[in-house]
């Protein structure tokens, strides 16, 4: 299969307009992936399908990262001149990640038998930018997979078919999938018309005893 | 209410932007009675489960139906979901993985393999022969015994009660009995690690294996026998819930039913992973992509695990079989990400984990073959009837502690 870098560049040349990234990984899995911008993600994905040569017609994962904004540190060896000395000395260099969501999709062409090829897209931010296009349009197999992200990460899919909550119930208010999730106390209380009844009901009953 | 879901399902049933049509072989029509007025008939909602034995599990659906037969049916999933994942990213690597048993809990000891796969790749380990071995044989075994239980549901769901289901839990029991022997449990067997696996082999296990290996092929005779050229089973498979490779490849299928739709993709051939390259065995393809196929593909598979068994119990060598860099406290894998796959018996069954340095996964993610498997449910059934319903999902193989997590 080609390399990341030449899919790269040609899928540059075959969207007009859009920008992908190469995000390295250092696991010795050496899986790399390609950040791609939501406003060209359906076409870069289309390309992806159809291109003779990759043929990805197989989205086999289609799952979302939480990344809350963090610190990061880095350490840098840089050359310095220390007492006259050319010295290579560590230094830690900060950098500030900003907070987003991530959808990444994993993609394999079942014709060619080659693969993956790694797509991620990724959210403004956590709060009120959280909209990427979705690829079900070009791959069905993201349908409940883009759900289940949308049910537990909070990310909104423009132009899925039936984008509802999958695992939690409808009613259901936050996105437990996230780093920053705290658990309800009672996940089983529904407020009834009867709460305000036992609420004045508290006062018939006995006092706790401490002892 | 009809009117309004009447206009809803006769709507071109055509996916976004995709340029693909999903099949559809049903109309509605309007009733009309003897002397050709129009009769006054209504839609039918009916909600499928979530406790009913056909659905294997605590599933629903939501089916819209015209007299019997099935204008739209939507499945509803989260009656089992515990967040498996969201637990796993609170815990160390290693905890995971005897919660992956309850993942598919038919087959676990392919479940700690996808996951001791995705981990291995995560931390580049490497995995001595005789665990890669034992893995394949373990794994062969869980196939058979998966299959010839979902065969003998299948039939239950048609209506055969008791008997094929039997037979196939009799078989099922020697190789539960094979796993408690070798893990301790017979189904929540924890038995694989980073790097290998967790015990060796008991004294007389291989040959335990093989008399199942050389009874099995008998068993599957006469197995065949009674269900193959059944003439109920025929009627109530052929042309039922048909699915074409085309939309199969599109929304991700995978494991026996795509392979029913007759498309060569099965992970022990494309990924090798294992020792599959090693052994001499065939993929099975369906032609029609309907029930009988996907039956079909199960029996035959089982016979070509058989050949892995057998082949797989001959040349087993001796050695470690754990990888003496592999860690089991204070394992810390390097900064990074990792997809690891394998071709359960229920399709592909992915890892997808995140490592930020940390004793616990930043990000875990299992890719749900049961769960994906459901997308084209509602394709195959529209325009059958009810009963239909029940064995075209049958015929998917799922279990809900995959699909729920």
């Amino acid at each position: 299969m080609e390399t990341l870098e030449q899919i790269k560049t040609r899928a540059e040349t075959a969207v007009p307009g859009a920008r992908l990234d190469l995000i390295p990984n250092d696991s010795p899995s050496g899986q790399r992936s390609l950040l791609v911008d939501a406003a060209h993600a359906v076409a870069v994905a289309t390309f992806l399908r159809d291109d003779p040569q990759l043929h990805l017609d197989f989205c086999s994962n289609a799952t979302g990262v939480d990344w809350p904004e963090a610190e990061l540190t880095e350490k840098v060896k840089v050359k310095k001149v220390v007492d006259g000395v050319e010295k290579e000395v560590e230094e830690v260099r900060k950098t500030k990640r900003p907070a987003y969501l991530e959808a990444v999709y994993h993609l394999y062409s079942m014709v060619l038998k080659q693969g993956p090829v790694i797509l991620r897209m990724r959210t403004g931010n956590r709060t009120d930018d959280v909209r990427v296009p979705s690829l079900t349009p070009v791959w069905r197999g993201c349908e409940f997979q883009e759900r289940e992200i949308f049910d537990l990460y909070g990310v909104v899919f423009d132009g899925h078919p039936d984008l509802r909550r999958i695992l939690m119930w409808d009613e259901f208010k936050d996105f437990p999938m996230r780093r920053d999730y705290v658990e309800p106390d009672d996940y089983e209380y529904e407020p009834t018309p009867h709460d305000e009844v036992h609420e004045r009901a508290k006062a018939h009953y006995a006092t706790e005893v401490k002892l | 209410m009809s009117r309004e879901i009447l206009a809803d399902v006769t709507a071109e049933h055509v996916l976004p932007g995709s340029g693909m049509v999903a099949p559809r072989n049903f109309e509605v029509r309007p009733k009309t009675g003897t002397d050709g007025a129009a009769l006054d008939s209504d839609l039918l909602e009916v909600s499928m489960g979530p406790h009913h034995p056909s659905t294997h599990g605590v599933f629903r659906m939501d089916v819209v139906l015209d007299g019997e037969i099935v204008v739209k049916l939507k499945p509803v999933f989260g009656y089992l979901h515990r967040n498996h994942e969201k637990i796993a990213e609170g815990t160390s690597y290693l905890a995971s993985m005897p919660y992956t048993d309850r993942l598919d809990y038919f087959c676990s000891l392919t479940n700690n393999w996808a996951y001791a796969l995705a981990v291995e790749k995560l931390a580049g380990l490497t995995v001595p022969d005789r665990a890669e071995y034992i893995r394949v044989i373990t794994a062969e075994l869980t196939r058979l015994q998966n299959h010839t239980c979902l065969v003998g549901f299948l039939l239950m769901d048609m209506g055969a009660l008791g008997t094929p289901l039997m037979y196939a839990f009799r078989e099922r029991e020697k190789i539960l009995d094979l796993f408690e022997s070798l893990t301790g449990a017979r189904m929540m067997c924890n038995y694989m690690r980073f790097g290998g696996c967790r015990v060796d082999l008991p004294p007389g296990w291989i040959e335990g294996a093989q008399q199942i290996a050389d009874e099995y092929p008998r068993f599957l005779d006469e197995f065949e026998n009674l269900l193959t050229g059944n003439e109920i089973l025929l009627a109530r498979t052929q042309g039922v819930g048909k699915l074409s490779a085309e939309l199969a490849v599109n929304a991700s299928i995978t494991g026996p039913m795509l392979r029913a739709s007759g498309v060569d993709y099965d992970l022990r051939k494309v990924d090798k992973y294992g020792f599959y390259g090693r052994f001499d065995f065939r993929i099975p393809l369906g032609d029609h992509g309907d029930v009988y196929d996907r039956y079909m593909i199960r029996i035959l598979e089982m016979r070509e695990s058989l050949k892995i068994l057998q082949q797989a119990l001959k040349s087993i060598p001796a050695g470690p079989i754990i990888d003496p860099k592999a860690k089991l406290r204070g394992f810390r894998p390097k900064v990074g990400e990792a997809y690891g796959r394998i071709e359960g018996p229920k399709g592909e069954l992915g890892f997808y984990l995140i490592s930020d340095g940390s004793p616990n996964p930043y990000r875990y993610r299992v890719r749900p073959p049961s769960l994906i498997n459901l997308t084209v449910l509602e394709d195959m059934c529209l325009g059958h009837s009810v009963s239909d319903v029940v064995i075209i999902l049958g015929s998917v193989d799922i279990v809900l502690g995959e699909v729920d997590r």
